[in-house]
């Protein structure tokens, strides 16, 4: 056998890791069809694509979660067979994902310490945790719980976890789905160094500014096939965006008649007690959403949006009827079943297990929330060809692509699934809408429809909450924006006044004042530290 | 090579009917070794316990007899399990059933008490299986109790409950001192169906039983909400269904069909009340409620299946000297590859090669 490290004379563009012609066959599905991708040390290469367009297969294959159907890896040019994921981190491929894997009630140590092999002690791996985590500018206390972490410090766990690897190859997930702007900042900063020192980075991610500006390659996925490989910073976003897409993506307009005067939906110092010990205790909330009108907000996830949607929908019931008040009726006491006849609607953040159930037809979720309110059910009795109905209704309306008419929901694509809740929800034309990260994980095509419905709504009369991370989202669509923090809700501002900037300081917890004059530097390291 | 279990798209409904199939199949097998360790033949042995009860009317009607009850009370434990609700204390239910039921009857016996003491005694067995099956229910819902200890334990608090009032204040002054009420009167008995054999009413009971629960389970907002309620909480509480409220439901309805199993079957086939009136259907019927895809059909098929291997199991222990424990070994055997089986619903098996480990080289 060759030794490998021996065959390591690289020439100055020796590909350091190479997929050739890799496929994943699952049944009569072709997640990956024979493709071919080169990486090199020195270079973040963006992997772009869709949802589904088989990103997640072709990275899980380099890390050894899966095994290839046809076609094989290369590392340094030798053929690499991996069983499994310690395997990789062996060969130094280390991935983060974009869930993060960590134990809530352990510390910052304990959970690195697990994802390790365990050949040092821990006293040792602590001060070398502490190490790596100051020398690339990602503080990190070794001895602080994980719950008492924000989102960007949890994600900073696991890029320091992988970096303690030393890896030759790091692969990211859409590591800023979860970060305020100042954070993505700071994150690049870390990969621009990584970078430096001759490293190979794998960014995943479909955010195309970023890609822009960080990245040395992207290629591009769409339907598991390579599209191309190119030079994202000789591309527009809107050129990567087709080929990401195979087509032109409509731009989404808001139609005319908006913002009644009348309030629909109206939030009155809604102070609560989380569920969860973890949670987040929503202080002193109040808002109100006027009919036609989309209110955006913003925030990093984990600062009390779920704890507001579950007060808004009444899967909790909240501390006094008259903290949420829908069309006039205070709602704060009731049920989701009776806020549902009030004519309010709830679209949640998660799609499988909250939003839809999993492993049940797509005509039984849409009973889940239709019969609250409408025809489905007589007497007890369960009209089944009402609900196929909506099913067909959905599926016409928003374009909800499935390979048979009543399929489970699980075996939906994010992107279709989250069109026919949305779907669902908005054919009942219902008076407040409220919606948490409407378009999380959904490829452009569909987000652009979801997006379109929303506005469309509001045109009709209806008033609109958009909870989400997403600021280009919020941008697109609301007519104000309020940003939470710490279980607070900032005031609403207009979505003209809404800088990035603005709504960035905000989301790290600056008073509205201080981010009225947060141009200065000084703020935004105070909240870097 | 490698065994992996790989997630499925969509549940597998060719899988759903073959594995308890599946599971029979190599129950059978492990019983056949182990009836050759016993030292006697296998294929004998399987013979007088599966298809020796299959030729004679009198067995095939004791065979009704034993799945009438196992039936009932498993298809209320399916709607309990349906809903992610482990009513583990069918049997506690049925012998409170059947105490409540007796109560009547031994109060009644021997007085002119008319036709109404029969159907009111079947109200008040489903009524005290009911009340029976809420304690476990409250617990869980009112102070997080785990239902499948508590309904468990209280297993035993009716057997001595039971135990205590035919040794005491229920036991026939003329039974020479046997731990037995008096036997039922007439009015009190449910009749027989045949003017020969122990099969009764109490079989189109279960009948009307499995059709109900097929109604409900398939079309109406309370099937609905039970299998969303276990298939996906969080949905079920996005939907608006209560799962405290869906616990003390499905608590109450298995514990009133326990219950009236228990009751009928005193005041059928056995005609007092004494201890030892179950041979485990309480325990019997989880295996049922499985091995029945938690389908009220499926659990009429399965019921008669698992009443066959009581028959055939007393058959064995008098033609070949088997011991009748073994009967509930079979019944465990079969649980067991049942719940394994099941996985095969949502996943499938494959090979895969893997790397070969010679050709790390030196790293």
């Amino acid at each position: 056998m060759v030794n490998p490290a021996s065959a390591s004379s690289p020439s100055a563009r020796a590909p350091l890791l190479q997929t050739i012609g890799i496929s994943k066959r699952y049944g009569s599905f072709l997640a990956n069809d024979s493709v071919d991708l080169d990486l090199y040390t020195g270079e973040i290469h963006a992997l772009l694509g869709e949802n589904g367009a088989g990103k997640s297969t072709l990275v899980k294959t380099m890390y050894g979660l899966i095994q290839p159907s046809a076609g094989e890896l290369r590392f340094l040019g030798e053929k690499l067979e991996l069983s499994g994921p310690s395997d990789a981190r062996a060969r130094g491929i280390a991935m983060v994902f974009q869930h993060f894997s960590l134990f809530d009630n352990l510390t910052v140590a304990e959970n690195v310490a697990l994802g390790l092999d365990g050949s040092e002690s821990f006293a040792a791996m602590s001060a070398r945790l502490a190490q790596v985590s100051r020398d690339y500018g990602l503080p990190l206390d070794p001895n602080r719980e994980v719950w008492r972490l924000s989102v960007g410090e949890r994600q900073r766990i696991e890029i320091v976890r992988a970096l303690m690897q030393n890896p030759k190859l790091l692969i990211l997930d859409e590591p800023t789905a979860v970060l305020t702007p100042q954070e993505a900042d700071q994150l690049f900063t870390v990969l621009f160094r990584l970078k430096s020192e001759g490293r190979a980075l794998l960014y995943i991610s479909h955010k195309l500014d970023e890609v822009k500006r960080l990245c040395d390659t992207a290629t591009i996925l769409r339907g598991g096939k390579k599209i191309s490989t190119c030079d994202p910073r000789q591309e527009t976003a809107a050129s990567l965006a087709r080929m990401m897409v195979g087509a032109e993506i409509g731009e989404v307009k808001a139609t005319s008649a908006r913002a009644s005067t009348v309030p629909r939906l109206l939030i009155n110092d809604l102070s609560f007690e989380p569920d969860d010990p973890h949670g987040v205790y929503l202080k002193g909330i109040s808002v109100e959403v006027k009919g036609g009108e989309i209110l955006g907000i913003a925030g990093v996830a984990g600062n009390g949006q779920d704890e507001l949607f579950s007060a808004l929908s009444g899967e909790r019931i909240a501390p006094h009827e008259d903290n949420v008040i829908i069309d006039g009726h205070a709602a704060g006491h009731l049920s989701v079943t009776d806020r549902r006849k009030l004519g309010a609607a709830f679209v949640p953040e998660e799609r499988l297990g909250h939003g839809t159930a999993p492993r049940m037809k797509l005509s039984e979720n849409a009973l889940l929330t239709g019969h609250a309110a409408s025809d489905m059910v007589h007497h007890g009795f369960v009209d089944k060809p009402k609900t196929l109905e909506t099913v067909d209704k959905t599926t016409k309306t928003f374009d909800v692509r499935k390979a048979k008419r009543d399929p489970e929901a699980a075996s939906l694509s994010g992107g279709n699934l989250q069109k026919f809740i949305v779907g669902r929800e908005i054919l009942r034309e219902p008076g407040v809408l409220i919606v948490s990260q409407p378009t999380w994980g959904v490829d452009a095509g569909a987000a652009a429809v979801i997006r379109q419905a929303l506005l469309d709504l509001s045109g009709r009369g209806s008033a609109v909450l958009v909870i989400s991370q997403d600021l280009d989202e919020l941008a697109e669509i609301a007519d104000r924006m309020a940003v939470m923090f710490h279980g607070h809700l900032s005031e609403p501002i207009a979505a003209a006044d809404a800088t990035r900037e603005k709504l960035g300081l905000l989301m790290g917890g600056a008073s509205p004042a201080q981010a009225e004059a947060g141009r200065d530097r000084e703020a935004v390291h105070a909240i870097g530290a | 090579m490698q065994l992996v279990l790989e997630k499925r798209a969509e549940r597998s409904t060719k899988i759903a009917i073959a594995s308890p199939l599946i599971a029979i199949a190599l129950t059978l097998v492990t019983m056949s070794i182990l009836f050759a360790i016993l030292g006697k033949n296998p294929i004998a042995a399987l013979i007088v316990y599966f298809v020796e009860p299959l030729t004679d009317s009198f067995t095939l009607m004791e065979i009704a007899v034993k799945a009438t009850p196992l039936v009932m009370i498993a298809v209320g434990l399916s709607l309990c399990y349906l809903a992610n609700v482990w009513n583990i204390g069918a049997e506690g239910q049925f012998i409170m059933g059947a105490v409540c039921g007796s109560y009547l009857a031994v109060v009644t016996n021997g007085t002119d008490a008319g036709p109404w003491v029969l159907p009111a005694m079947l109200l008040m067995g489903a009524a005290g299986g009911a009340l029976w099956a809420l304690i476990p229910a409250l617990c869980k819902v009112k102070f997080g109790a785990n239902e499948i200890l508590t309904s468990l334990m209280l297993v035993y608090v009716a057997d001595l409950i039971m135990d205590y009032l035919v040794r005491g204040p229920w036991r026939d002054p003329k039974g020479m001192n046997f731990p037995t009420t008096a036997s039922f009167d007439p009015v009190a008995t449910v009749p027989t169906l045949f003017e020969t054999g122990r099969i009764h009413w109490g079989a189109v009971v279960a009948l009307i039983v499995v059709a109900l629960a097929t109604v409900m389970l398939g079309r109406t907002i309370k099937g609905f909400e039970i299998r969303v309620v276990g298939a996906a909480p969080r949905a079920a509480r996005f939907a608006g269904f209560s799962s405290n409220r869906l616990v003390l439901f499905t608590f109450a309805i298995s514990g009133a069909l326990a219950g009236l199993a228990g009751i009928i079957e005193v005041a059928g086939p056995v005609g007092v009340l004494q201890p030892g009136i179950s041979p485990g259907y309480g325990f019997t019927a989880i295996i049922v409620a499985f091995l029945g895809r938690l389908n009220p059909v499926g659990i009429l098929i399965a019921g008669l299946f698992l009443a066959l291997t009581f028959i055939g199991g007393e058959g064995a222990q008098i033609s070949m000297k088997i011991p009748l424990d073994l009967t509930k070994v079979f019944q465990g055997i079969l649980l067991f590859y049942v719940l394994a089986c099941d996985s095969l619903i949502l996943y499938r098996i494959r090979l895969i090669a893997t790397a070969k480990k010679a050709s790390h080289g030196v790293a």
